[in-house]
Protein backbone atom coordinates (compact mmCIF):
# COMPACT_ATOMS: atom_id res chain seq x y z
CA UNK A 1 0.00 0.00 0.00
CA UNK A 2 2.73 2.33 0.90
CA UNK A 3 4.10 2.78 -3.03
CA UNK A 4 0.43 4.01 -3.86
CA UNK A 5 0.30 6.86 -0.92
CA UNK A 6 4.47 7.89 -1.53
CA UNK A 7 3.34 7.93 -5.56
CA UNK A 8 -0.15 9.53 -5.11
CA UNK A 9 0.91 13.06 -6.98
CA UNK A 10 1.81 10.53 -10.24
CA UNK A 11 -1.39 8.38 -9.52
CA UNK A 12 -3.18 11.91 -9.64
CA UNK A 13 -1.62 13.29 -12.88
CA UNK A 14 -1.59 10.07 -14.93
CA UNK A 15 -5.81 9.89 -13.77
CA UNK A 16 -6.08 13.48 -14.84
CA UNK A 17 -3.99 13.12 -18.25
CA UNK A 18 -6.36 9.99 -18.88
CA UNK A 19 -9.51 12.29 -18.21
CA UNK A 20 -8.02 14.73 -20.76
CA UNK A 21 -7.46 12.09 -23.27
CA UNK A 22 -10.95 10.78 -23.10
CA UNK A 23 -12.57 13.82 -22.95
CA UNK A 24 -10.86 15.58 -25.68
CA UNK A 25 -10.78 12.53 -27.94
CA UNK A 26 -14.77 11.76 -26.80
CA UNK A 27 -16.08 15.38 -27.98
CA UNK A 28 -14.01 14.96 -30.94
CA UNK A 29 -15.76 11.79 -32.00
CA UNK A 30 -18.99 12.87 -31.31
CA UNK A 31 -18.94 16.12 -33.75
CA UNK A 32 -17.72 13.43 -36.09
CA UNK A 33 -19.72 10.04 -35.44
CA UNK A 34 -22.54 12.18 -35.67
CA UNK A 35 -21.35 13.95 -39.35
CA UNK A 36 -21.04 10.73 -40.61
CA UNK A 37 -23.91 8.98 -39.78
CA UNK A 38 -25.73 12.06 -40.93
CA UNK A 39 -23.66 11.57 -44.22
CA UNK A 40 -25.13 8.33 -44.07
CA UNK A 41 -28.09 8.49 -44.54
CA UNK A 42 -28.03 11.42 -46.88
CA UNK A 43 -28.97 12.04 -50.31
CA UNK A 44 -25.58 12.20 -52.06
CA UNK A 45 -24.42 8.73 -52.87
CA UNK A 46 -21.12 9.80 -52.69
CA UNK A 47 -21.00 10.79 -48.72
CA UNK A 48 -22.98 7.32 -48.40
CA UNK A 49 -20.33 5.31 -49.67
CA UNK A 50 -17.97 7.38 -48.14
CA UNK A 51 -19.21 7.13 -44.45
CA UNK A 52 -19.99 3.27 -45.37
CA UNK A 53 -16.14 2.64 -45.85
CA UNK A 54 -15.02 4.65 -43.36
CA UNK A 55 -17.05 2.89 -40.94
CA UNK A 56 -16.20 -0.38 -41.35
CA UNK A 57 -12.72 -0.20 -41.84
CA UNK A 58 -12.35 1.76 -38.59
CA UNK A 59 -14.66 -0.22 -37.10
CA UNK A 60 -12.60 -3.44 -37.63
CA UNK A 61 -9.29 -1.75 -37.17
CA UNK A 62 -7.70 -2.96 -33.83
CA UNK A 63 -7.05 0.30 -31.77
CA UNK A 64 -3.63 -0.69 -31.60
CA UNK A 65 -2.75 -0.85 -35.64
CA UNK A 66 -4.29 2.82 -35.11
CA UNK A 67 -1.96 3.89 -32.48
CA UNK A 68 0.86 2.28 -34.12
CA UNK A 69 -0.27 4.47 -37.39
CA UNK A 70 -0.50 7.72 -35.80
CA UNK A 71 2.40 7.51 -33.44
CA UNK A 72 4.93 5.89 -35.21
CA UNK A 73 3.84 5.68 -38.88
CA UNK A 74 2.95 9.03 -39.42
CA UNK A 75 6.43 10.41 -37.84
CA UNK A 76 8.14 8.66 -40.04
CA UNK A 77 6.02 9.70 -43.33
CA UNK A 78 6.85 13.28 -42.06
CA UNK A 79 3.97 14.52 -39.91
CA UNK A 80 5.45 15.25 -37.42
CA UNK A 81 3.54 16.29 -33.75
CA UNK A 82 4.93 18.23 -30.95
CA UNK A 83 3.13 15.68 -28.18
CA UNK A 84 2.39 12.36 -28.34
CA UNK A 85 -0.81 13.51 -27.00
CA UNK A 86 -1.64 14.80 -30.12
CA UNK A 87 -1.00 11.21 -31.85
CA UNK A 88 -3.02 9.84 -29.34
CA UNK A 89 -6.14 12.36 -29.71
CA UNK A 90 -6.42 11.26 -33.40
CA UNK A 91 -5.70 7.69 -32.96
CA UNK A 92 -8.62 7.49 -30.01
CA UNK A 93 -11.06 9.56 -31.91
CA UNK A 94 -10.70 8.46 -34.98
CA UNK A 95 -11.68 4.74 -34.04
CA UNK A 96 -14.83 5.70 -31.98
CA UNK A 97 -16.23 8.13 -34.28
CA UNK A 98 -16.85 4.50 -36.44
CA UNK A 99 -18.50 3.17 -33.38
CA UNK A 100 -20.68 6.40 -32.08
CA UNK A 101 -21.71 6.49 -36.36
CA UNK A 102 -23.43 3.40 -36.31
CA UNK A 103 -24.77 4.10 -32.58
CA UNK A 104 -26.21 7.38 -34.12
CA UNK A 105 -27.61 5.67 -37.53
CA UNK A 106 -29.40 3.02 -35.44
CA UNK A 107 -31.13 5.67 -33.49
CA UNK A 108 -32.05 7.49 -36.67
CA UNK A 109 -33.39 4.14 -37.71
CA UNK A 110 -35.70 3.81 -34.65
CA UNK A 111 -37.48 6.94 -35.08
CA UNK A 112 -40.90 6.60 -36.17
CA UNK A 113 -41.25 6.83 -40.05
CA UNK A 114 -44.00 9.18 -39.18
CA UNK A 115 -41.80 11.83 -37.62
CA UNK A 116 -39.77 12.37 -40.89
CA UNK A 117 -43.07 12.22 -43.15
CA UNK A 118 -44.88 14.71 -41.45
CA UNK A 119 -41.43 17.10 -41.21
CA UNK A 120 -41.39 16.70 -45.42
CA UNK A 121 -45.42 16.83 -45.70
CA UNK A 122 -44.77 20.47 -43.80
CA UNK A 123 -41.57 21.15 -46.57
CA UNK A 124 -38.78 20.60 -44.87
CA UNK A 125 -35.59 20.02 -46.57
CA UNK A 126 -32.83 17.17 -45.90
CA UNK A 127 -31.24 18.99 -43.26
CA UNK A 128 -34.19 20.67 -41.72
CA UNK A 129 -35.30 17.29 -40.87
CA UNK A 130 -32.15 15.88 -39.67
CA UNK A 131 -31.41 18.75 -37.90
CA UNK A 132 -34.85 19.84 -36.03
CA UNK A 133 -36.64 16.59 -36.28
CA UNK A 134 -34.88 13.04 -36.34
CA UNK A 135 -31.29 13.96 -34.65
CA UNK A 136 -32.78 15.51 -31.45
CA UNK A 137 -35.01 12.21 -31.03
CA UNK A 138 -32.30 9.89 -32.16
CA UNK A 139 -29.74 10.95 -29.68
CA UNK A 140 -32.01 10.58 -27.03
CA UNK A 141 -32.61 7.28 -27.38
CA UNK A 142 -28.79 6.73 -28.07
CA UNK A 143 -27.72 8.18 -25.02
CA UNK A 144 -27.16 4.76 -23.30
CA UNK A 145 -25.03 3.06 -25.73
CA UNK A 146 -23.41 6.21 -26.80
CA UNK A 147 -22.02 6.37 -22.87
CA UNK A 148 -21.11 2.40 -23.02
CA UNK A 149 -18.98 3.30 -25.94
CA UNK A 150 -17.45 6.41 -24.08
CA UNK A 151 -16.80 3.69 -20.93
CA UNK A 152 -14.84 1.53 -24.06
CA UNK A 153 -13.16 5.21 -25.21
CA UNK A 154 -11.79 5.63 -21.15
CA UNK A 155 -10.50 1.81 -21.16
CA UNK A 156 -9.12 2.11 -24.77
CA UNK A 157 -7.11 5.51 -23.49
CA UNK A 158 -4.87 3.15 -22.04
CA UNK A 159 -3.74 1.80 -25.18
CA UNK A 160 -1.94 5.47 -25.40
CA UNK A 161 0.61 4.75 -22.34
CA UNK A 162 1.94 1.79 -23.98
CA UNK A 163 2.87 4.72 -27.36
CA UNK A 164 4.43 7.24 -25.63
CA UNK A 165 2.13 8.75 -23.13
CA UNK A 166 2.46 9.24 -19.47
CA UNK A 167 -1.35 8.77 -18.48
CA UNK A 168 -2.70 6.17 -16.33
CA UNK A 169 -1.37 2.98 -17.75
CA UNK A 170 1.86 4.42 -18.40
CA UNK A 171 2.72 5.81 -15.07
CA UNK A 172 1.44 2.60 -13.94
CA UNK A 173 4.58 0.79 -16.24
CA UNK A 174 7.10 2.99 -14.82
CA UNK A 175 5.75 2.40 -11.06
CA UNK A 176 5.92 -1.13 -11.82
CA UNK A 177 9.32 -1.27 -13.12
CA UNK A 178 10.76 0.95 -10.81
CA UNK A 179 8.99 -1.12 -7.69
CA UNK A 180 9.25 -4.30 -8.61
CA UNK A 181 8.49 -6.27 -5.82
CA UNK A 182 5.00 -4.30 -5.20
CA UNK A 183 3.47 -5.20 -8.54
CA UNK A 184 0.36 -6.24 -7.00
CA UNK A 185 -0.10 -3.14 -5.02
CA UNK A 186 0.63 -0.74 -7.74
CA UNK A 187 -1.47 -2.27 -10.63
CA UNK A 188 -4.49 -2.38 -8.24
CA UNK A 189 -3.88 1.07 -7.67
CA UNK A 190 -3.95 1.86 -11.71
CA UNK A 191 -7.03 -0.86 -11.38
CA UNK A 192 -8.73 1.81 -8.91
CA UNK A 193 -8.33 4.96 -10.71
CA UNK A 194 -9.96 3.43 -13.76
CA UNK A 195 -12.77 1.80 -11.81
CA UNK A 196 -13.41 5.95 -10.33
CA UNK A 197 -14.22 7.03 -13.86
CA UNK A 198 -16.20 3.94 -15.43
CA UNK A 199 -18.17 2.61 -12.49
CA UNK A 200 -20.15 5.80 -12.09
CA UNK A 201 -20.22 5.81 -16.08
CA UNK A 202 -21.73 2.73 -15.96
CA UNK A 203 -24.23 3.38 -13.58
CA UNK A 204 -25.39 6.81 -15.25
CA UNK A 205 -25.92 4.57 -18.31
CA UNK A 206 -28.31 1.94 -17.23
CA UNK A 207 -30.19 5.00 -14.65
CA UNK A 208 -31.03 6.72 -17.92
CA UNK A 209 -31.52 3.67 -19.95
CA UNK A 210 -34.46 2.93 -17.18
CA UNK A 211 -35.63 6.46 -17.25
CA UNK A 212 -35.84 6.41 -21.03
CA UNK A 213 -37.13 3.25 -21.33
CA UNK A 214 -40.46 4.62 -18.90
CA UNK A 215 -40.75 7.46 -21.01
CA UNK A 216 -41.26 5.56 -24.58
CA UNK B 1 -35.64 4.36 -43.80
CA UNK B 2 -33.16 6.66 -45.29
CA UNK B 3 -35.19 7.59 -48.41
CA UNK B 4 -38.29 8.48 -45.34
CA UNK B 5 -35.45 11.29 -44.32
CA UNK B 6 -36.04 12.96 -48.18
CA UNK B 7 -38.35 13.70 -50.57
CA UNK B 8 -38.20 11.85 -54.04
CA UNK B 9 -36.17 13.95 -55.92
CA UNK B 10 -37.11 15.70 -58.78
CA UNK B 11 -35.21 16.90 -61.46
CA UNK B 12 -33.46 19.55 -59.69
CA UNK B 13 -32.58 17.59 -56.42
CA UNK B 14 -30.82 15.06 -58.87
CA UNK B 15 -28.99 17.06 -60.54
CA UNK B 16 -27.98 19.06 -57.14
CA UNK B 17 -27.03 15.63 -55.72
CA UNK B 18 -24.96 14.13 -58.50
CA UNK B 19 -22.91 18.08 -58.55
CA UNK B 20 -22.61 17.01 -54.74
CA UNK B 21 -21.57 13.46 -55.43
CA UNK B 22 -19.29 14.40 -58.27
CA UNK B 23 -17.81 17.52 -55.79
CA UNK B 24 -17.71 15.20 -52.72
CA UNK B 25 -15.55 12.65 -54.85
CA UNK B 26 -13.56 14.79 -56.12
CA UNK B 27 -12.38 16.10 -53.01
CA UNK B 28 -12.32 12.66 -51.11
CA UNK B 29 -9.43 11.60 -54.59
CA UNK B 30 -7.84 14.90 -54.20
CA UNK B 31 -7.06 13.95 -50.35
CA UNK B 32 -5.99 10.61 -51.76
CA UNK B 33 -4.02 12.48 -54.05
CA UNK B 34 -2.46 14.36 -51.70
CA UNK B 35 -1.60 11.20 -49.37
CA UNK B 36 -0.41 9.62 -52.72
CA UNK B 37 2.01 12.40 -53.92
CA UNK B 38 3.23 12.92 -49.94
CA UNK B 39 4.35 9.08 -49.45
CA UNK B 40 5.55 9.04 -53.00
CA UNK B 41 7.76 12.16 -52.04
CA UNK B 42 8.85 10.32 -49.24
CA UNK B 43 10.25 7.00 -51.40
CA UNK B 44 7.49 4.82 -50.42
CA UNK B 45 6.64 3.81 -54.03
CA UNK B 46 9.86 2.61 -54.46
CA UNK B 47 10.31 -0.79 -55.88
CA UNK B 48 13.22 -1.84 -54.06
CA UNK B 49 10.83 -1.01 -50.89
CA UNK B 50 8.41 -3.27 -52.14
CA UNK B 51 11.12 -5.81 -53.04
CA UNK B 52 10.93 -7.37 -49.62
CA UNK B 53 7.93 -8.97 -50.33
CA UNK B 54 9.67 -11.47 -52.94
CA UNK B 55 11.78 -12.82 -49.88
CA UNK B 56 10.00 -15.92 -48.85
CA UNK B 57 11.75 -15.05 -44.66
CA UNK B 58 9.03 -12.11 -44.72
CA UNK B 59 5.98 -13.94 -45.22
CA UNK B 60 7.47 -16.78 -42.90
CA UNK B 61 7.46 -13.79 -40.08
CA UNK B 62 4.47 -12.20 -41.27
CA UNK B 63 2.80 -15.96 -41.22
CA UNK B 64 3.85 -16.75 -37.97
CA UNK B 65 2.69 -12.94 -36.31
CA UNK B 66 -0.66 -14.68 -38.11
CA UNK B 67 -0.79 -17.49 -36.46
CA UNK B 68 0.18 -16.09 -32.96
CA UNK B 69 -2.58 -13.73 -33.40
CA UNK B 70 -4.97 -16.63 -33.84
CA UNK B 71 -3.77 -18.83 -31.71
CA UNK B 72 -3.89 -16.32 -28.74
CA UNK B 73 -7.66 -15.94 -30.04
CA UNK B 74 -9.06 -18.91 -30.41
CA UNK B 75 -7.64 -20.87 -27.27
CA UNK B 76 -8.76 -17.53 -25.56
CA UNK B 77 -12.58 -17.48 -27.01
CA UNK B 78 -12.34 -21.69 -26.44
CA UNK B 79 -12.16 -20.76 -22.44
CA UNK B 80 -13.92 -17.56 -22.60
CA UNK B 81 -17.36 -18.95 -23.38
CA UNK B 82 -17.80 -21.67 -21.34
CA UNK B 83 -16.42 -19.56 -18.33
CA UNK B 84 -19.28 -16.95 -19.44
CA UNK B 85 -21.82 -19.94 -19.22
CA UNK B 86 -20.68 -20.45 -15.88
CA UNK B 87 -20.34 -16.90 -14.57
CA UNK B 88 -23.90 -16.04 -16.14
CA UNK B 89 -25.61 -19.04 -14.52
CA UNK B 90 -23.94 -17.64 -11.07
CA UNK B 91 -24.51 -14.13 -11.96
CA UNK B 92 -28.37 -14.89 -11.85
CA UNK B 93 -28.30 -17.57 -9.11
CA UNK B 94 -31.17 -17.55 -6.52
CA UNK B 95 -28.92 -17.00 -4.09
CA UNK B 96 -27.68 -13.71 -2.80
CA UNK B 97 -24.77 -15.14 -1.20
CA UNK B 98 -23.20 -16.09 -4.96
CA UNK B 99 -25.43 -13.50 -6.93
CA UNK B 100 -23.76 -10.35 -5.34
CA UNK B 101 -20.32 -11.50 -4.58
CA UNK B 102 -20.36 -12.45 -9.32
CA UNK B 103 -21.90 -9.37 -9.70
CA UNK B 104 -19.07 -7.22 -8.47
CA UNK B 105 -16.00 -9.17 -9.58
CA UNK B 106 -17.98 -8.47 -12.88
CA UNK B 107 -18.63 -5.19 -12.66
CA UNK B 108 -14.99 -5.01 -11.77
CA UNK B 109 -13.69 -6.84 -14.84
CA UNK B 110 -15.49 -5.40 -17.01
CA UNK B 111 -14.30 -1.56 -16.01
CA UNK B 112 -11.06 -2.37 -16.70
CA UNK B 113 -8.85 -2.49 -19.92
CA UNK B 114 -7.82 -5.55 -21.32
CA UNK B 115 -4.18 -4.48 -21.87
CA UNK B 116 -4.11 -3.47 -17.88
CA UNK B 117 -5.26 -7.29 -17.03
CA UNK B 118 -2.39 -8.93 -19.30
CA UNK B 119 0.05 -6.47 -17.70
CA UNK B 120 -1.29 -7.68 -14.49
CA UNK B 121 -0.96 -11.27 -15.40
CA UNK B 122 2.19 -11.14 -16.87
CA UNK B 123 3.76 -9.17 -13.54
CA UNK B 124 2.09 -10.72 -10.90
CA UNK B 125 2.09 -14.42 -12.01
CA UNK B 126 5.21 -14.04 -13.98
CA UNK B 127 3.79 -16.31 -16.65
CA UNK B 128 5.10 -16.36 -20.34
CA UNK B 129 3.32 -13.77 -23.03
CA UNK B 130 1.14 -15.78 -24.40
CA UNK B 131 -0.68 -17.21 -21.07
CA UNK B 132 -0.55 -13.37 -20.26
CA UNK B 133 -2.28 -12.57 -23.60
CA UNK B 134 -4.84 -15.40 -23.15
CA UNK B 135 -5.65 -14.83 -19.12
CA UNK B 136 -6.04 -10.84 -20.34
CA UNK B 137 -8.21 -11.67 -23.04
CA UNK B 138 -10.48 -14.66 -21.24
CA UNK B 139 -10.67 -12.86 -17.80
CA UNK B 140 -12.52 -9.55 -19.69
CA UNK B 141 -14.51 -11.79 -22.76
CA UNK B 142 -15.74 -14.43 -20.41
CA UNK B 143 -17.65 -11.59 -18.47
CA UNK B 144 -19.07 -9.69 -21.62
CA UNK B 145 -20.09 -13.34 -22.63
CA UNK B 146 -21.72 -13.53 -19.18
CA UNK B 147 -23.16 -9.88 -19.62
CA UNK B 148 -24.53 -11.33 -23.44
CA UNK B 149 -26.38 -14.06 -22.04
CA UNK B 150 -27.43 -12.65 -19.03
CA UNK B 151 -29.42 -10.50 -21.21
CA UNK B 152 -30.89 -12.83 -23.64
CA UNK B 153 -31.87 -14.61 -20.43
CA UNK B 154 -33.89 -11.83 -19.31
CA UNK B 155 -35.36 -11.15 -23.12
CA UNK B 156 -37.14 -14.60 -23.02
CA UNK B 157 -40.56 -15.01 -21.99
CA UNK B 158 -41.26 -15.59 -18.18
CA UNK B 159 -43.77 -18.81 -19.05
CA UNK B 160 -40.44 -20.67 -20.18
CA UNK B 161 -39.11 -21.00 -16.74
CA UNK B 162 -42.17 -20.98 -15.07
CA UNK B 163 -43.69 -24.03 -17.40
CA UNK B 164 -40.22 -25.61 -16.93
CA UNK B 165 -40.61 -25.27 -13.44
CA UNK B 166 -44.03 -26.44 -13.06
CA UNK B 167 -43.15 -29.51 -15.16
CA UNK B 168 -40.81 -30.82 -12.15
CA UNK B 169 -37.27 -29.66 -13.27
CA UNK B 170 -34.86 -28.30 -10.73
CA UNK B 171 -34.04 -24.32 -10.76
CA UNK B 172 -30.84 -25.58 -12.45
CA UNK B 173 -32.34 -28.14 -15.34
CA UNK B 174 -34.86 -25.36 -16.60
CA UNK B 175 -31.49 -22.68 -16.59
CA UNK B 176 -29.88 -25.69 -18.63
CA UNK B 177 -32.72 -27.42 -20.73
CA UNK B 178 -35.03 -24.37 -21.35
CA UNK B 179 -33.50 -21.15 -21.13
CA UNK B 180 -29.87 -21.22 -21.96
CA UNK B 181 -30.02 -22.51 -25.41
CA UNK B 182 -33.12 -20.27 -25.98
CA UNK B 183 -30.75 -17.41 -24.80
CA UNK B 184 -27.37 -18.36 -26.67
CA UNK B 185 -29.48 -18.63 -29.57
CA UNK B 186 -30.88 -15.10 -29.56
CA UNK B 187 -27.97 -13.54 -28.30
CA UNK B 188 -25.91 -15.20 -31.17
CA UNK B 189 -25.24 -12.08 -32.94
CA UNK B 190 -24.00 -10.32 -30.25
CA UNK B 191 -21.46 -12.93 -29.22
CA UNK B 192 -19.84 -13.35 -32.74
CA UNK B 193 -19.45 -9.46 -32.51
CA UNK B 194 -18.05 -9.95 -29.24
CA UNK B 195 -15.68 -12.67 -30.81
CA UNK B 196 -14.52 -9.64 -33.36
CA UNK B 197 -13.67 -7.65 -30.37
CA UNK B 198 -11.82 -10.42 -29.15
CA UNK B 199 -9.54 -10.91 -31.83
CA UNK B 200 -9.22 -7.36 -32.05
CA UNK B 201 -7.80 -6.82 -28.51
CA UNK B 202 -5.46 -9.65 -29.12
CA UNK B 203 -3.77 -6.69 -31.13
CA UNK B 204 -3.14 -5.24 -27.27
CA UNK B 205 -0.23 -8.36 -27.31
CA UNK B 206 1.79 -6.31 -28.71
CA UNK B 207 2.09 -4.04 -25.37
CA UNK B 208 2.87 -7.06 -23.43
CA UNK B 209 5.49 -7.61 -26.43
CA UNK B 210 3.56 -10.93 -27.30
CA UNK B 211 5.06 -12.12 -30.66
CA UNK B 212 1.51 -11.10 -32.77
CA UNK B 213 1.26 -9.47 -36.16
CA UNK B 214 2.06 -6.26 -35.34
CA UNK B 215 5.02 -7.58 -32.99
CA UNK B 216 6.09 -9.00 -35.94
CA UNK B 217 5.91 -5.62 -38.43
CA UNK B 218 8.36 -3.66 -35.47
CA UNK B 219 10.88 -6.50 -35.44
CA UNK B 220 11.05 -6.71 -39.24
CA UNK B 221 11.44 -3.11 -39.26
CA UNK B 222 13.79 -3.30 -36.78
CA UNK B 223 15.96 -5.58 -38.57
CA UNK B 224 15.57 -5.07 -41.94
CA UNK B 225 15.32 -0.96 -41.86
CA UNK B 226 13.26 1.74 -40.47
CA UNK B 227 12.24 2.39 -44.80
CA UNK B 228 10.45 -1.00 -44.61
CA UNK B 229 8.34 0.08 -41.92
CA UNK B 230 5.45 1.62 -44.01
CA UNK B 231 5.17 -1.30 -46.67
CA UNK B 232 5.18 -4.44 -43.75
CA UNK B 233 2.82 -2.05 -41.68
CA UNK B 234 0.81 -1.18 -44.70
CA UNK B 235 0.60 -5.31 -45.45
CA UNK B 236 -0.09 -6.37 -41.97
CA UNK B 237 -2.73 -3.89 -41.18
CA UNK B 238 -4.69 -5.23 -44.31
CA UNK B 239 -4.43 -8.48 -43.09
CA UNK B 240 -5.68 -8.32 -39.51
CA UNK B 241 -8.68 -5.54 -41.15
CA UNK B 242 -9.38 -8.69 -43.99
CA UNK B 243 -9.53 -10.92 -41.04
CA UNK B 244 -11.96 -8.97 -39.17
CA UNK B 245 -14.06 -7.87 -41.73
CA UNK B 246 -14.71 -11.25 -42.98
CA UNK B 247 -15.69 -12.17 -39.35
CA UNK B 248 -17.77 -9.41 -38.62
CA UNK B 249 -19.53 -10.34 -41.87
CA UNK B 250 -20.66 -14.00 -40.65
CA UNK B 251 -21.84 -11.83 -37.46
CA UNK B 252 -24.08 -10.04 -40.15
CA UNK B 253 -25.14 -13.63 -41.98
CA UNK B 254 -25.83 -14.93 -38.49
CA UNK B 255 -27.63 -12.14 -37.64
CA UNK B 256 -30.22 -12.04 -40.97
CA UNK B 257 -30.61 -15.77 -41.02
CA UNK B 258 -31.86 -15.81 -37.18
CA UNK B 259 -34.36 -12.74 -37.58
CA UNK B 260 -35.47 -15.13 -40.99
CA UNK B 261 -35.76 -18.13 -38.72
CA UNK B 262 -37.67 -15.74 -36.63
CA UNK B 263 -40.24 -15.39 -39.29
CA UNK B 264 -41.11 -19.06 -39.76
CA UNK B 265 -38.33 -19.57 -42.08
CA UNK B 266 -39.92 -17.97 -45.11
CA UNK B 267 -37.83 -14.49 -45.91
CA UNK B 268 -40.81 -11.65 -45.76
CA UNK B 269 -41.35 -10.42 -48.71
CA UNK B 270 -40.74 -6.94 -48.95
CA UNK B 271 -43.20 -4.36 -50.24
CA UNK B 272 -41.76 -2.65 -53.62
CA UNK B 273 -40.64 0.64 -52.96
CA UNK B 274 -43.56 2.88 -54.58
CA UNK B 275 -40.89 5.57 -54.99
CA UNK B 276 -38.81 3.75 -57.49
CA UNK B 277 -41.36 3.47 -59.22
CA UNK B 278 -41.34 7.60 -59.89
CA UNK B 279 -39.46 8.54 -62.74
Amino acid sequence: MDVIIENLPLYWEGFLRTLFLSAVSGVIALLLGTVLAAARVSPVAALRGFSMAYVEILRNTPLTIAFFFAAIVLPRLGVKFEQFEVAAIIALSAYTAAFIAEAVRSGVNSVPVGQAEAARSIGMKFGQVLSLIILPQALRTVIPPLINILIALVKNSSVAGAFFVLELFGYGRQLANSNGDQVLAVLLGVAFFYLLITVPLGILASTVERKVAIAR
Amino acid sequence: MSSVLYDVPGPKARRVSLIGSVVGSLLILGLLAWIVSTLAQQGIFEGRRWAIFTRADVWTLLGNGIGATLSAAAVAAVIAFPLGLLVCLLRISDLAAIRIPTRIVLEFLRGMPVVLMMFFVLLVFGTNQFIAVVAGLVLYNAAVFAEIIRAGIQSLPKGQREAGLTIGLTSFQSRMIIELPQAVRRMMPSLVAQLVVLLKDTSLGYIVAYGELLRAVQVMADFLGTQFLFPIFFVAAAIYIAINICVSRIAVWIERRGSKKAAGGVAKAEPEPIEAEVK
